[in-house]
């Protein structure tokens, strides 16, 4: 060990690893894993969330699933929290739409409107 | 590197580990491998919870969910359910954990947590303790870092002699003006060492320390050495610490890889390195000179002080000598300053305390509190209470060289100087909790016991005295005291403590003094009525049947093996106290309850 930037580099690159245990202040996907997400294919999209995020580095997300969320010809369905702003529920989901999620909510903060419930029930 | 969704968090202190965590966490490997888990969900071994007593613990994040008592058949429902379909176990959860709308409440709001304030045991339970780059992601080895390339050793002693850190291992001695009498010293080589002989019974805080955050341990010596002057750190563990020995020596071999052991460390020009050195286990040679003998390879025998061992310590050099837990609260005073620590704690006793709760109590574990909290709040908010709803009698602090706690001071804020006021003292950190159930006479006598066994034999009064004392109390336990037997105990304390070469003999009265302070009519008792309130002493119990609840039945007499009870069908029977041998038989054999010892 040279430096305390030595150490910084390591820290970082560690604190990825550990940060889940830390608070949990970050964007929450929450991935409906209910018998019908999973028959619908909730799996692929949640392996999907974890490829992205691990493609682009991002820090202070968590993705965790739920049980059925209640609406099964929806299924897949996702949840996306932010700190602050109003839950937005995705659904028929599938990997090609996580990318775009992720650029776009994830990363960018604008949900995509076309994929959530919202624009289903128009 | 990986990113992976969900951490298993499994104890691997020493209380989960003897309950199957180890087996707990092949089980999960095994069982994330088969749902193809294992990029996504990582298994970690961490220290100890605290929460002992409902082992084995495993947490699971992002939830935070805190399933207890884990047997190693829930291992497949906590996968497919929780970890494949997000569904929690309510069912494992620990039962303090849960809100009453059925959510997991965070760690900081169960009971067991809300008053505890964790700066020595800040990553027990939260890092995996065999990786070093855990340490580091919690700001590990950044006090080492700033100290080194930022600081001068008198700054930190200066900023450990402001932050009014005292010597958790049992006299509380300040911090800062031990190092500076080392740095002071004259010397060709200084030696810094680690107190880890921890040899009370019933403690186990620095074992958690060493099994849940060795790093904290290598980092603070570090310093220490950087700032009195010392190139040679020795840590000495005793060998039935196994599984802290393993993570110091993984640990260390960690640091030495890293370079944060060994020559140069942050390009200073500072060298140190640590070894281990193993003790057999005696409770002598955690006291400081024989501790140093032992180090050296002679036998642990004290020697009589001054020279101090900053003075002449380890090989007759001066030695700078702390305990675990004082150590583990050094890098966080150099990182967050010695103001920040002194806004912990009380006007004399800054900072928290680790705990070792045990005895009469619900949770039984490792807590950390704040300097002067309450044995109150210990006891009834963070340790759950007393078991069966029964009365607070006392607490014991101290171990063998400590006293009792009696109801009327369960207000007191506990620090160093307010223990001592009210006749026992802090200690390493051993409380145990007694209740009505427990005789006094009979507390004194344990420890008394234990101090007469441990005692090394080299001074007369701490090697016969302690013996004439425990004899004493020999006879009061048997029912053959006498009128002035508490007198002659209380002089030969007087005399021990005055003259006995060691801290261990110099109290090793204590606990017995205590217990005739606050509880003098209980030796009384046992004394002038030959009866021992709480029932505990064997020689002073007598069975009794309660004539208004006997049946006559006849099972009692049926199953005594001397014969001892007499009656008639259908009549109250009664027991013959002369021929009695209190094996206790009859009362568990009656159907009716109708016998009763007092
Ligand atoms: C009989 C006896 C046993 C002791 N056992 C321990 C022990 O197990 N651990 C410990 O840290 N200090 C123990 N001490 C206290 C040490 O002698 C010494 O004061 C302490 O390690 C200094 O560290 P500190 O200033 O950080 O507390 C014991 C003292 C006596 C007299
Ligand atoms: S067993 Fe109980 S009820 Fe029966 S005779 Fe003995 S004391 Fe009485
Ligand atoms: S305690 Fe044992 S010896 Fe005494 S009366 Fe009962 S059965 Fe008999
Ligand atoms: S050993 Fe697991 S909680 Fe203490
Ligand atoms: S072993 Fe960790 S304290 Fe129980």
């Amino acid at each position: 060990m040279k430096s305390l930037n030595e150490l910084e580099e390591i820290r970082k690159r560690a604190l990825e690893s550990v940060n889940l245990r830390k608070d949990r202040e970050g964007t929450r996907v929450v991935v409906g894993m209910g018998t019908c997400g999973i028959a619908a294919g909730a799996r692929p999209v949640l392996l999907a969330f974890l490829e992205e995020i691990k493609k682009r580095n991002i820090q202070d997300v968590t993705v965790t699933q739920t049980g059925c969320i209640g609406v099964c010809r929806l299924e897949p369905m996702v949840e996306v929290y932010r700190p602050g702003e109003e839950k937005v529920t995705y659904i028929k989901m599938t990997p090609d739409k996580v990318k775009r999620i992720i650029a776009e909510h994830i990363v960018n903060g604008r949900s995509v409107t076309e994929y959530t419930i919202g624009a289903e029930e128009k | 590197m990986e990113f992976y969704r969900a951490h298993v968090l499994v104890c691997g202190g020493t209380g989960c580990t003897s309950s199957g965590s180890t087996d707990i966490i092949d089980k999960f490997n095994d069982e994330l491998q088969k749902h193809g888990l294992q990029n996504e969900i990582m298994v970690v071994r961490t220290g100890c919870f605290g929460l002992c007593e409902v082992g084995p613990i495993v947490i699971v994040y992002p939830e935070g969910a805190f399933y207890s008592r884990v047997e190693i058949g829930d291992v497949p429902e906590i996968v497919s359910e929780h970890l494949v379909k997000g569904r929690i176990v309510t069912r494992l959860l620990y039962h303090d954990s849960i809100t009453e709308e059925e959510t997991i409440k965070s760690l900081d709001e169960v009971g067991f947590y809300k008053k505890q304030m964790r700066l020595a045991l800040r990553n027990c339970g939260v890092i995996d303790p065999e990786n070093i780059d855990e340490y580091i992601a919690f700001d590990g080895y950044k006090a080492l870092g700033k100290a080194l390339t930022e600081m001068t050793p008198d700054q930190v002693i200066d900023t450990i002699k402001e932050s009014g850190l005292r010597g958790r291992g049992g006299a509380g001695f300040p911090a800062g003006l031990k190092w500076e009498f080392t740095r002071n010293a004259v010397g060709d080589k200084k030696y810094v060492c680690c107190n880890a002989d921890e040899g009370d019974p019933g403690a186990f805080m620095d074992r958690s320390i060493l099994e849940g955050d060795p790093h904290s341990v290598l980092e603070a010596m570090t310093i220490a050495g950087y700032a009195v002057g010392a190139d040679q750190g020795y840590i000495y563990v005793r060998a039935e610490y196994p599984i802290a020995v393993k993570r110091l020596t993984i640990a260390i071999a960690q640091a030495r890889q890293y370079g944060l052991l060994g020559k140069n460390i942050f390009d200073s020009g500072f060298n140190f390195d640590i070894e281990l050195r193993l003790g057999a286990g005696a409770f002598v040679c955690g006291e400081e000179t024989a501790l140093m003998a032992s180090i050296e390879g002679r036998r642990g025998e004290p020697r009589p002080r001054p020279p101090f061992p900053a003075v002449k310590g380890v090989f007759s050099k001066p030695t700078l000598l702390n305990n675990v837990e004082t150590y583990a609260n050094i890098p966080q005073i150099i990182l967050n300053g010695p103001e920040w620590f002194r806004t912990i704690g009380t006007e004399k006793s800054k900072g928290t305390k680790v705990f070792a709760l045990g005895g009469k109590i619900n949770n039984t574990g490792l807590v950390e509190v704040p300097m002067g909290t309450t044995l109150r709040e210990i006891i009834y908010e963070i340790g759950g209470g007393i078991p069966g709803g029964k009365e607070f009698k006392a607490a014991q602090t101290g171990g063998p060289s400590g006293g009792c706690i009696p109801a009327q001071h369960l207000d007191t804020p506990i620090d160093y100087d307010s223990l001592t006021q009210i006749g026992s003292m802090m200690g390493s950190g051993g409380l145990i909790v007694m209740d009505e159930d427990n005789c006094m006479v009979d507390i004194a006598r344990f420890f008394l016991d234990f101090t007469v066994d441990e005692s090394c034999g080299k001074c007369p009064p701490c090697r016969i005295g302690t013996r004439r004392m425990l004899e004493l109390l020999d006879k009061i336990v048997s029912g053959k005291g006498e009128e002035g037997d508490i007198e002659k105990l209380e002089l030969l304390a007087k005399n021990i403590k005055a003259s006995a070469l060691c801290g261990l003999g110099q109290t090793a009265p204590n606990p017995v003094l205590s217990t005739i302070r606050y509880f003098r009519d209980e030796y009384e008792a046992h004394i002038k009525e030959k009866r021992c309130p709480a029932g505990v002493c064997q020689a002073l119990l007598r069975y009794i049947i309660v004539a208004e609840l006997c049946k006559g039945c006849g099972l009692c007499a049926k199953h005594c093996p001397v014969e001892a009870i007499s009656g008639e069908r259908r009549k109250p029977y009664t027991i013959d106290t002369d021929k009695c041998i209190k094996c206790g038989l009859c009362m568990e054999k009656c159907p009716f309850n109708a016998i009763i010892k007092k």
